[in-house]
C-alpha cells in the first residue's frame, strides 16, 4: 500500500482508472484473437503522428467540452442531465437554421446570432425539466431521457415539414451554410492538414474559463453547490432551491445546446436527420465524471477521448480492429470512476504530522468521555 | 375495417409491445425494492438481444419451434450475468447507482457490436428465421368477440409476462423473501440488525432484474426487430424505468403501465392503419410514448413513493 497525500490521491485515481480501462480492451481483444499492442499503437500512432490527427482530435473534443461543462453544472446542484443529447440536438438545428433562413446578414450579426440561438434551444429543452423538478418533483433522470426523444422526433419533423424545402439539399440534409455563419477558419484548418478543427476550440476554452470562474468565484456558482450539497440547510440559510434547480439546469442545456452548435457551425457546416440520440451527449458525459468535474479535469479527459475516438478510426483501418473497442474502453473507464472507492483503498492517506497529533489528542478526548459515561 | 378487426388489431399489437417491457420493468421493481436503483435496464435488455439473436442464429435448426423461448431464457442469463457488474459496484465498492447504471448503457452497445464484427465479421446480423410470431389459443379463440380480440392471433411472450407478473406480485407481498427484500430498500439499518442478509438480498435484487431484463430484450429481438444491431434496443430500457415508478414499484402497477405504454408505441406504429389516427402527423405519434410518459410522471409522481432507503448505498458498521 502506497502513502500519498490526499491532493495525490485525487491525480491518480483517473490515471489508474484510464489504465485498468486499456486493461480491460486489452483482455477483450485477446479473447477475440486480436493485438491488443498494435491496436493502441495502431491508435496513437493514427491519432497523434500527424498534425492533421491533432487538428480532428481537438476538433473532437471541441464539443465535448460545452457538453461536459453542461452536465457538471447540472450535476453539482445534484441533478443528473442524462438530457444533453437532446440539448446538444435541438442547439445544432436552431443555429444552422438561423444561418440558413439569413444568408445576407453580415457576420458580426449573424454568428453571434446563431450560437444565441443555439443556447437558447438547448437550455428551454432542459429548461422544461428543470421546471418540471422545480414545480412538481419530477424525477429529472426520466424526463431528460423522455427529452431525448421527444427531441430526436421532433427535429426531424422540423426540418423536413416545416423547414422551407430551399435550405434543403434533400429530406435528409440541409444546405451547407455560407461562410458568414461559419465557425470555420481557413488558415487554422490547413496550418492541422486540413482537418476540420473550427474557431469553436477558442470559444470552448473560453467557456472552460467562464465555467471555473462562476462555479468558484460568483454567489450564482456557490448558490448552486450549496443547493447541491444540502438543499435542506440551503433553503434555511435563504436559498432558493426552485430557483437555483431552474437556472442551474438552463446554464447546463445552454452548454450542450453550445457543444450542438459547434457540432453545426464549426464541424459539419449543415444539419443531416439523426437516426439516434447525439454521441456528444454521451461522451460529454463521460467526459465530466472523468474530469471528476473540474475546469481543467474536463479539458484534459476531453483530449483523452477524442484521442481514442479519432485514434479508433486508425486502429479500424489499418489493425483491422472493431472501432467499437473505443467506446468499451470509455465505458470500463467510466466504471473504475464509480468504483473509485476500492481504488483508494489502494493507498494511504500520508498525514502531515500534527494532523496526526490531533487525531491522537481527540482519540484521547473520546475515551476520557467514554470513561466518565 | 370492422370494429372486431380493429380493436383485435390493437390488441395484438399493444400485447407484442408490452411483453418486453413488462418483463424488464418487473426487474426494475425487483431491484428497486431491494434498494438498488437500476438506470441500467437498457444495457441489460441490449445485452439481451444481443444473446438471444446470436443463439437464434446458431441454433435454429437444432430446436425449431421452441429456439426463441431457449434465446429468451439465453438472453436472461446474459443479462444476469451483466447485471454482476452492477451489483458489485453499487453493494460492495459504494458506487453511486445512477453512474453505475449509466456504465451498464454505455458498455452494452458497444459490447453488442465489437462481439457482432468479431463473430460475423459484419456491423449487424442476418434476420432470424425462428421468430416468436402469431400465437392463438386452442379453444378460446373460438369465443365469439372476445376470442378474436384477445386469443387469437396473439402474442404468447405478452401472455407469459402477465403470468409472470402474478407470481412475482405473489413472491414480493406474500412470501417471507418479498418481505425480507422490501425491508432492505426500506430500512437496511433495521433489517441488517435483525439479522437480515442485507447484501445478499440487494445481490438478489440486482440478478432478478439482470435476468429479467435479458429476457426483455431478448424477446423484443426475437418478436419485434428480427436482428441486432446498434439501433435495436432505443429506449425501451427507460421506457421499463418510467413504467417503474408510473406502476409504484409495485408489479401489477409496472405491468399495467407497460401496457399502457405498449398501447401508446404500438399506436405510433399501426396508426396509419387506423381510421382517425391516419390524419394524424406521424411526429405526434412518435413522441407520444415519450410525451404521455412525462405527463403521466408529473401528474402521479406526488401519490408514488419509492422504497425509502432506494438508491442509498448500505455500508455494513463493524
Amino acid at each position: 500500500m502506497l502513502k500519498v497525500t490526499p491532493r495525490t490521491k485525487r491525480i491518480l485515481v483517473p490515471i489508474i482508472s484510464i489504465l485498468a480501462g486499456f486493461l480491460i480492451g486489452a483482455v477483450i481483444m485477446l479473447i477475440w484473437n486480436y493485438n491488443p499492442v498494435q491496436a493502441y499503437s495502431s491508435m496513437f500512432a493514427s491519432a497523434l503522428g500527424n498534425m492533421n490527427g491533432i487538428g480532428e482530435i481537438i476538433r473532437e473534443a471541441t464539443p465535448l467540452i460545452f457538453t461536459a461543462i453542461g452536465f457538471a453544472i447540472a450535476s453539482s446542484a445534484g441533478f443528473f442531465n442524462i438530457g444533453l443529447p437532446g440539448q446538444a440536438q435541438a442547439g445544432w438545428l436552431a443555429s444552422i437554421w438561423v444561418v440558413l433562413a439569413n444568408p445576407n446578414l453580415p457576420k458580426i450579426v449573424l454568428l453571434p446570432l446563431a450560437i444565441v440561438a443555439g443556447i437558447i434551444a438547448g437550455a428551454v429543452v432542459a429548461g422544461i425539466a428543470g421546471w418540471l423538478r422545480a414545480q412538481f418533483g419530477t424525477n429529472e433522470v426520466i424526463t431528460t431521457i423522455m427529452l431525448n426523444y421527444i427531441v430526436l422526433y421532433s427535429c426531424q419533423y422540423l426540418m423536413q415539414q416545416i423547414m422551407s424545402s430551399s435550405l434543403r439539399i434533400d429530406t435528409d440534409t440541409t444546405k451547407t451554410i455560407a461562410a458568414n455563419g461559419s465557425l470555420k477558419i481557413d488558415r487554422l484548418s490547413s496550418f492541422f492538414g486540413d482537418s476540420r478543427i473550427n474557431a469553436g476550440i477558442f470559444l470552448a476554452l473560453i467557456a472552460v474559463v467562464i465555467y471555473w470562474y462562476l462555479m468558484k468565484k460568483t454567489t450564482t456558482g456557490f448558490e448552486i453547490r450549496s443547493v447541491g450539497a444540502n438543499p435542506y440547510a440551503s433553503r434555511y440559510a435563504g436559498m432558493s432551491t426552485k430557483k437555483n434547480i431552474m437556472l442551474s439546469m438552463l446554464l447546463s442545456g445552454g452548454f450542450a445546446g453550445l457543444g450542438g452548435v459547434i457540432q453545426g457551425l464549426g464541424t459539419y457546416q449543415n444539419y443531416f436527420t439523426q437516426t439516434t440520440s447525439l454521441d456528444i451527449g454521451w461522451d460529454g458525459l463521460s467526459v465530466a465524471l472523468l474530469g471528476g468535474g473540474t475546469a481543467i479535469g474536463i479539458l484534459l479527459a476531453a483530449l483523452l477521448f477524442s484521442i481514442l475516438k479519432i485514434g479508433g478510426l486508425g486502429m479500424q483501418t489499418i489493425a483491422g480492429i472493431p472501432y467499437e473497442i473505443v467506446s468499451i474502453v470509455i465505458a470500463a473507464i467510466i466504471f473504475f470512476i464509480a468504483i473509485q472507492y476500492v481504488i483508494g483503498r489502494l493507498f494511504k492517506n500520508k498525514q502531515a504530522p500534527e494532523v496526526i497529533a490531533v487525531k491522537k489528542e481527540t482519540q484521547v478526548n473520546v475515551a476520557d468521555k467514554g470513561g466518565q459515561k | 375495417m370492422s370494429l372486431v378487426a380493429i380493436l383485435s388489431l390493437l390488441v395484438s399489437s399493444t400485447f407484442v409491445y408490452s411483453a418486453p417491457l413488462i418483463f424488464t420493468a418487473l426487474g426494475g421493481v425487483y431491484s428497486e425494492n431491494s434498494g438498488v436503483t437500476n438506470i441500467g435496464l437498457e444495457g441489460i435488455m441490449t445485452m439481451g438481444a444481443f444473446s438471444s439473436i446470436v443463439f437464434n442464429l446458431t441454433f435454429a435448426d437444432t430446436f425449431g419451434k421452441l429456439t426463441p423461448w431457449l434465446g429468451a431464457l439465453i438472453g436472461g442469463i446474459v443479462g444476469l450475468i451483466f447485471s454482476l457488474l452492477h451489483a458489485v459496484a453499487t453493494i460492495n465498492f459504494h458506487a453511486d447507482h445512477i453512474i453505475s447504471g449509466t456504465v451498464l448503457n454505455l458498455m452494452a452497445p458497444p459490447l453488442g457490436v465489437f462481439l457482432i464484427k468479431a463473430i460475423y465479421d459484419k456491423g449487424q446480423t442476418a434476420n432470424i428465421n425462428q421468430s416468436f410470431g402469431y400465437f392463438s389459443f386452442p379453444g378460446l379463440a373460438n369465443i365469439p368477440v372476445l376470442g378474436p380480440i384477445f386469443f387469437k392471433n396473439t402474442s404468447a411472450p405478452a401472455w407469459a409476462a402477465i403470468i409472470v407478473t402474478i407470481i412475482l406480485w405473489w413472491l414480493l407481498y406474500k412470501t417471507r423473501f418479498g418481505l425480507r427484500l422490501r425491508s432492505c430498500g426500506e430500512n437496511p439499518q433495521a433489517a441488517d440488525t435483525l439479522g437480515i442478509n442485507v447484501y445478499g438480498l440487494r445481490y438478489a435484487g440486482v440478478l432478478i432484474s439482470g435476468f429479467l431484463g435479458g429476457i426483455g430484450g431478448a424477446i423484443f429481438a426475437e418478436a419485434i426487430s428480427g436482428n441486432f444491431s446498434i439501433s435495436t434496443i432505443v429506449g425501451q430500457g427507460f421506457m421499463a424505468l418510467a413504467a417503474v415508478i408510473f406502476g409504484k414499484w409495485n408489479p401489477i402497477g409496472a405491468m399495467l403501465a407497460s401496457l399502457f405504454f405498449g398501447f401508446a408505441q404500438s399506436i405510433s406504429i399501426i396508426g396509419n392503419q387506423l381510421p382517425f389516427f391516419n390524419h394524424i402527423p406521424a411526429v405526434y405519434m412518435q413522441i407520444a410514448p415519450y410525451v404521455i410518459t412525462i405527463v403521466v410522471l408529473v401528474l402521479f409522481f406526488g401519490k408514488s413513493v419509492a422504497p425509502a432507503a432506494d438508491g442509498q448505498n448500505y455500508i455494513k458498521s463493524k
